[in-house]
């Protein structure tokens, strides 16, 4: 932690020496990337938080339908699928970016809206289904920490497509200049993180769920 | 725009271009991820695994799937410019484990002392 702070103050203190030129060596995003990710990890609290409910609450099923009897693991099996290869496709972006290929950045980024919107899709006609089935959030307190918690990772993902198309128009626009880099790098790291949520969604809200 | 790119590529050395990943290190971690994913599903839908073995078999698969997809995707490591980032890291999941093992075990201690509501107020008459 100490280097971190050393290096931001060296770096601050050589833009001034430079007159805050055009070109801003040290600064290559870095620091934003440290306070974004800082965000993601204050985002980790949160889902601790709601998976902390979640468990207290899984028995709680009101002498209403268990997870057992709800959830379908081939079809979440599928939802985890699209979100992992949407996961390896914004790799490919971001490497396409750091070498500069505008276009090929952009495919990628589509391709990877594609699979994101994918899985927001299964998720919606999953949680449509749970409540014409009479399974809604209004059921038991299990149901309703369900939907809160893989409600709230679906709220992200959705956010990150917002954010997916206004990055995609705007290296379109402007092209690859350091702002775009900087926030594309932001959203990649929000989109791994959302992965990586998923993967402790799918283990201790359906699998164990399952058992 | 290709001459933009030229002058900032040769303003940052290799060194900035260190923690960026391959296609190599992607693919990898994919194939890692799809094995890891199966293999958790497996447990629970194959039948196969004797039911006690089930929940140590997913965390285990889980917990590999997270360190993957934290070295392959986010390219966490030691490295230098990675150190202060996986400082951040292990605090959180320092405050995660108490607050997810704390709530798990404040309340199982409550339900466990707490009196049964129903046999409470049956001859209450």
């Amino acid at each position: 932690m100490s280097s971190t702070a050393l290096s931001a103050s060296h770096g601050a203190f050589d833009d001034v020496a430079h007159g805050g030129g055009e070109h801003h060596h040290h600064d290559d995003g870095s620091k934003t990337l440290l306070g974004f990710w800082i965000y993601l990890m204050s985002d980790c609290l949160i889902f601790s938080g709601l998976f902390a409910t979640f468990a207290v609450l899984a028995n709680a099923t009101a002498g209403g339908p268990s997870g057992k009897e709800l959830f379908e693991l081939p079809y979440v099996l599928g939802e985890t699928m699209l979100l992992l290869v949407s996961s390896v496709t914004f790799g490919m972006a971001m490497l396409n970016m750091h070498a500069g290929r505008k276009g090929q950045l952009l495919a990628w980024l589509a391709v990877t809206f594609v699979f994101g919107a994918g899985f927001i899709g299964m998720e919606v006609h999953e949680f449509a289904k749970l409540i014409q089935e009479g399974a809604g959030p209004d059921r038991s307190a299990f149901l309703s920490s369900y939907f809160t918690l893989v409600g709230t990772h679906g709220l992200h993902v959705t956010c990150g497509l917002i954010w997916l198309v206004v990055m995609m128009d705007m290296v379109r626009r402007h092209g690859l200049n350091d702002a775009t880099r900087r926030r594309l790098s932001c959203l990649s790291l929000f989109w791994h993180f959302l992965d990586i949520v998923w993967i402790c969604v799918f283990t201790f809200v359906y699998l164990r769920g399952a058992i | 725009m290709a001459g933009s790119n030229h002058s900032h590529d040769a303003a940052h050395p290799e060194a900035a271009h260190a923690d960026h990943g391959s296609t190599k290190s992607y693919l990898i971690g994919f194939a890692l991820s799809v094995l890891l994913t199966l293999a958790s599903f497996g447990v629970v839908m194959s039948g196969a695994v004797p039911h006690e073995l089930m929940m140590p078999g997913i965390v285990l698969f889980g917990v590999a799937q997270l360190v993957v997809q934290l070295v392959c995707f986010l390219h966490m490591g030691t490295s230098p410019s990675q150190r202060g980032n996986l400082a951040i890291m292990l605090f959180t999941l320092l405050i995660l484990a108490i607050v997810v093992v704390g709530s798990l075990w404040v309340l199982h201690n409550m339900n466990v002392n707490m009196m049964h509501p129903t046999s409470q107020m049956m001859p209450v008459e």
